[in-house]
């Protein structure tokens, strides 16, 4: 039996909308000719990305998303595109000729995806983020997650970061 | 909500994210497309993490966002190191390996 309050019209209709900006935004990042038009599209994407999770509860995730992706790392990118001296304006040279393949290759990824998805989570509803029995992941239960089982890798992580910075310093540096 | 059409959005992401890294030429555009890919995989864990009400998958997930930044940081380091030596950086140029 469906419930009234299983069908939640409000998430689903929020839901369509943020997806069909983002997988528009994503054509723009695959296929614009223009470099720094493919960035801000990213960041729609991960704008998009973010309300998504926002939507599937992770409101943590969604803050540190827009903090670390939209704040920082495409910050890193528009810097990436003015140091390489990308051309600004149109591009008529940024693809290769592997467009041939690469197409037949993602259409066949996304059909095996998709049938494999239909198939094996037909109709399997995730669990309501609002009214009873809702268990929204707070900060508390995630920060407790963090700092017991999962301590160790998060200090791998710290050291994984740390190697990166100082990496790519020694990269970057003129000698 | 269905699970499918988080995973379904998460698999045309990553989907697009592949056509891009194979035929996007520019090194910044490639890791344009990478970031695609990792979004993609984000929204997977998060939906998959809704689905069996634990809060694992959000640890994941802040994990990858970091190793996203770290990897986008040496990446970036790379293609200006690339493009120093190279006064390019188109990836189709880069052919030394090739035997």
């Amino acid at each position: 039996m469906v419930l009234a309050s299983d069908i939640q019209v409000a998430q689903n209709v929020g839901f369509a909308i943020i997806a069909v900006a983002m997988i528009i935004a994503g054509v723009g990042v695959i296929a614009s000719r223009n470099v720094v038009h493919a960035a801000l599209s990213l960041v729609i994407v991960m704008a998009g990305a973010a309300a998504q999770y926002v939507l599937l509860a992770a409101e943590f995730v969604a803050v540190t998303q827009v903090l670390v992706y939209i704040g920082a790392v495409m910050v890193l990118f528009l810097f990436g595109v003015m140091l390489t001296r990308a051309k600004l304006g149109k591009d008529v040279d940024l693809n290769n000729k592997n467009a041939a393949i690469a197409a037949p290759v993602a259409l066949l990824l996304f059909g095996v995806l998709a049938f494999v998805l239909l198939k094996g989570f037909s109709d399997d509803k995730i669990a309501a983020t609002t009214g009873n029995g809702a268990r929204p992941i707070d900060t508390a239960t995630l920060s407790d997650l963090i700092f017991k089982p999962y301590l160790l890798p998060f200090w791998a992580l710290s050291f994984v970061l740390l190697a990166a910075v100082i990496g790519a310093i020694v990269l970057a540096r003129k000698d | 909500m269905l699970v499918n059409q988080f995973l379904i959005l998460g698999a045309l992401l990553f989907c697009m994210g592949v056509y891009g890294v194979l035929t996007r030429k520019n090194a910044v555009m490639v890791l344009l497309s990478i970031e695609l890919i990792l979004n993609s995989v984000n929204i997977n864990l998060l939906a998959f993490d809704r689905l069996n009400g634990n809060a694992e998958g959000n640890v994941f997930a802040l994990f990858i966002i970091a190793i996203a930044a770290a990897e986008v940081g040496v990446g970036l380091a790379m293609v200006m190191l690339i493009y120093r030596n190279k006064k390019s950086i188109s990836l189709d140029d880069l052919s030394e390996m090739k035997g």
